[in-house]
C-alpha cells in the first residue's frame, strides 16, 4: 500500500518529464504465463503512440521473453512495465516476428537484451531504417522518432531455434517470404499457443509486403499444423487455430486469382487496383489503406509467375 | 491466325468492355501550376529543349497516371498518341525526380504508335509530363499531377536474392489481336534492380551503386520497332508495353544494356512463347 502510494507521488513527481502515457499496457493472460496487449486497428497517430500491433510476453521459471515490442520506445517502456507487474524475472529475451515499425520500435525500451529474429530481419530493417524512422516522425513528432533504434539480432534464426525460459521452450520458426521476407513464428509448448506475428491478421486487412503466394504457401503449411490457440499480430489476442485464418486466406487467394485474371487479358495494373477483391471491401478494417497497394505489389509480383 | 477459342474472346471483350466503364475513375489530376513546380520545369525545359517552341499536345497525347500513388517505387504511366501526331520520339519526365528525364522512346518504323506504358518511381509530389516530337520537328507536350514520395530511395528489394537470380531475364507478353485489328498490346518486362543510387544500404553504410538500364532496343525480323533510353526513374524489374502490327508477324528481339555495359537479349516468335 504505501509502496504503491510512493509509486503514485513519484509518478506525479516526474510527470512533467514522462509522456501521459506511461502505465503499464493491459494484457490479458490468454493462457497459464502468456500475456497479450491487444494494439488498436489504426495507423499510428500521437494518440496510440504507436500501439497498433499485438504485443505480450511468456513468462518461465528463469525469465521472460518478450514477444514484439509496440511502434515506439513509450509502448515499448509500457510492455515493460507490464512485464514488471507480473514478474520480477528478469527478461532474457527479445523476440521480433518481422521488420514492421509497428513490432520492433518498442525494442529501445530493453537495452542489452538479446534479440532473436529471422536471419534475415536485420538487414531488411536496415534497409528501410531511414524511411521507416521519417515516417514515424511525421506520425509521432521527431521526439518519439530519435528515440527508436536500428535493430541488432543476436540471435540470428535460420530455420528453427529453441529458446529456453527455465521449464519452458519457445519454439521459434524463420519463413520463407510470405508477409515480409522476415517473417518468424513462436510456438510456447507449455500451452501448445503458436504466435503467428503478422502472418496472421484478423479483422484488420492483411498487408503485403513481401510475397502473396509465398504467404499463401506459408500459410497452408502453419494452417496444416494444429495448435490450442493462436495469437495473430493484429486482431484480438487469443483465435482458434487454424479457423481463425480462413478469412485471410480467402482474402488473399482473392487478390491472386483476381490479379491473374486482369493480367490474362492484358489489364494495367491501375484496372487491377480498382477491380481486383472488390467484395472484399466490407469485410475488413483500414482496406483503402492498404488493399491497393496490396494489389500494386501482387501485381508486380505474379508478371514473373 | 487466331489462337484463342471464341469463349475467351468473349471473356477478352468483356474484360475490355469492363475497363471502358471504369475507365472514368482512372482520370489523372491536371499539372500544377504553383511557382516552383512551374520553375523547376523551366529548368529542364532550357536542359532539354533550349530555345525550342512546346505546343499543348491537346487530344494528340494523352498521359494517364494515377493521382496518388500506392506504390511510390511502381508508378504506372500511360501514354496514348493519335496516330496523327506522327510522332518520331516520346520523352517522359518526372520533374520532382533527381533525374528527371525517365525515358526517350524513339519510334522505328516497326512500331505501330498508339501508346507506351511503363512504371516509374517518383520521389516527391510531382508534374510528370510527356513530349512528343513530331516527324517535322514539332514539340507537343501533356502534364499530370502525381502524389507520392520516397520512390527513388525505397528500398530495391522485397526479396534480394531471388532478385539476384532473375537479372537479365525477360519476359514478353502479347495480347490477342484486337477484334476491329489495330496493334497488339505487347509487354516487355526485364529483370533487372534499376538501382537508382540513391538507395541506401544501413549495414554497409554506403549508397547502393546506381545500376540501371540504359537501352532497350526492340526490332520485329531487323526493323525497329523502338529504340528506348532510359534512366533511373525506371522501377525495378522494367516494363515496357507498346503495339506492335499484327499482319507483319516475325521475330521479336529485344537488346537490353546497362549502366555496366552489361546486355540481356530475347527473342520470340510473335504471338508466341519466349524462345528463351
Amino acid at each position: 500500500m504505501t509502496g504503491r502510494v510512493l509509486a503514485i507521488g513519484a509518478a506525479i513527481l516526474l510527470g512533467f518529464a514522462r509522456p501521459a502515457l506511461a502505465e503499464p499496457l493491459p494484457m490479458a493472460e490468454v493462457a497459464p504465463g502468456l500475456f497479450v496487449h491487444q494494439g488498436e486497428h489504426a495507423e499510428a497517430t500521437e494518440g496510440n503512440q504507436g500501439d497498433i500491433a499485438n504485443v505480450g510476453f511468456v513468462v518461465g521459471e528463469r525469465g521472460v521473453a518478450v514477444i514484439d515490442t509496440g511502434g515506439s520506445a513509450e509502448v515499448g517502456r509500457r510492455l515493460r512495465e507490464a512485464v514488471e507487474a507480473v514478474t520480477d524475472k528478469p527478461v532474457l529475451y527479445v523476440v521480433n516476428t518481422h521488420m514492421h515499425p509497428d513490432h520492433i520500435f518498442g525494442n529501445a525500451a530493453f537495452p542489452g537484451v538479446p534479440v532473436a529474429a529471422h536471419a534475415e530481419l536485420e538487414r531488411a530493417v536496415a534497409a528501410r531504417f531511414d524511411g521507416y524512422r521519417q515516417r514515424l516522425g511525421e506520425e509521432l513528432g521527431a521526439a518519439v522518432a530519435e528515440a527508436v533504434v536500428p535493430v541488432r539480432v543476436e540471435l540470428p534464426v535460420e530455420t528453427t531455434r529453441e529458446l529456453d525460459l527455465g521449464g519452458r521452450r519457445l519454439i521459434l520458426t524463420a519463413h520463407r517470404t510470405a508477409h515480409t521476407n522476415n517473417d518468424l513464428t513462436v510456438r510456447d509448448l507449455r500451452t501448445d499457443t503458436l504466435w503467428t506475428g503478422d502472418l496472421l491478421f484478423v479483422e484488420r486487412v492483411p498487408a503485403i509486403d513481401g510475397s502473396a503466394l509465398g504467404w499463401l504457401r506459408v500459410l497452408e503449411e502453419l494452417m496444416a499444423q494444429p495448435a490450442k490457440r493462436a495469437v495473430p499480430g493484429h486482431g484480438p489476442p487469443s483465435v482458434p487455430w487454424p479457423d481463425a485464418a480462413q478469412a485471410q486466406r480467402r482474402y488473399l487467394t482473392a487478390v491472386v486469382e483476381g490479379v491473374r485474371a486482369v493480367q490474362k487479358r492484358m489489364g494495367g495494373m491501375r484496372e487491377a487496383v480498382e477491380t481486383v477483391a472488390a467484395d472484399e471491401k466490407g469485410r475488413w478494417l483500414l482496406f483503402e489503406d492498404y488493399h491497393p497497394r496490396n494489389v500494386t505489389a501482387t501485381f508486380a509480383e505474379l508478371e514473373w509467375e | 491466325m487466331n489462337a484463342f477459342p471464341k469463349s475467351l474472346r468473349a471473356a477478352l471483350l468483356t474484360g475490355v468492355l469492363a475497363v471502358l466503364t471504369a475507365m472514368p475513375a482512372l482520370a489523372a489530376a491536371p499539372p500544377s501550376t504553383k511557382k516552383e513546380d512551374v520553375e523547376r520545369w523551366e529548368v529542364l525545359r532550357n536542359d532539354f529543349y533550349a530555345g525550342r517552341a512546346i505546343e499543348e499536345a491537346g487530344d494528340l497525347i494523352a498521359l494517364d497516371a494515377p493521382t496518388r500513388a500506392h506504390d511510390a517505387a511502381i508508378v504506372p504511366i500511360r501514354v496514348d498518341v493519335k496516330p496523327q501526331a506522327r510522332l518520331k520520339s516520346l520523352s517522359l519526365f518526372i520533374d520532382g525526380n533527381p533525374v528527371p528525364h525517365a525515358a526517350t522512346v524513339h519510334f522505328g518504323p516497326a512500331s505501330a504508335g498508339g501508346f507506351i506504358e511503363t512504371r516509374v518511381r517518383v520521389d516527391s509530389y510531382t508534374n510528370v509530363r510527356a513530349v512528343g516530337e513530331t516527324e517535322d520537328g514539332q514539340l507537343l507536350m501533356t502534364a499530370a499531377y502525381v502524389k507520392a514520395a520516397g520512390g527513388c530511395s525505397a528500398p530495391a528489394l522485397k526479396d534480394p536474392k531471388e532478385a539476384l537470380n532473375r537479372l537479365g531475364k525477360m519476359r514478353l507478353r502479347q495480347a490477342e489481336a484486337p477484334v476491329g485489328g489495330g496493334p497488339v498490346t505487347t509487354q516487355l518486362l526485364i529483370a533487372h534492380p534499376n538501382n537508382s543510387g540513391f538507395q541506401f544500404d544501413q549495414i554497409s553504410r554506403t549508397y547502393i551503386p546506381a545500376h540501371y538500364l540504359d537501352t532497350v532496343t526492340v526490332t520485329l525480323d531487323g526493323k525497329t520497332v523502338l529504340d528506348i533510353d532510359t534512366d533511373i526513374s525506371i522501377s525495378e524489374d522494367p516494363s515496357f508495353s507498346f503495339g506492335i502490327d499484327p499482319a507483319a508477324g516475325g521475330t521479336l528481339q529485344v537488346v537490353a544494356r546497362d549502366s555496366k555495359n552489361q546486355e540481356f537479349t530475347g527473342s520470340w516468335p510473335t504471338g508466341g512463347r519466349p524462345a528463351l
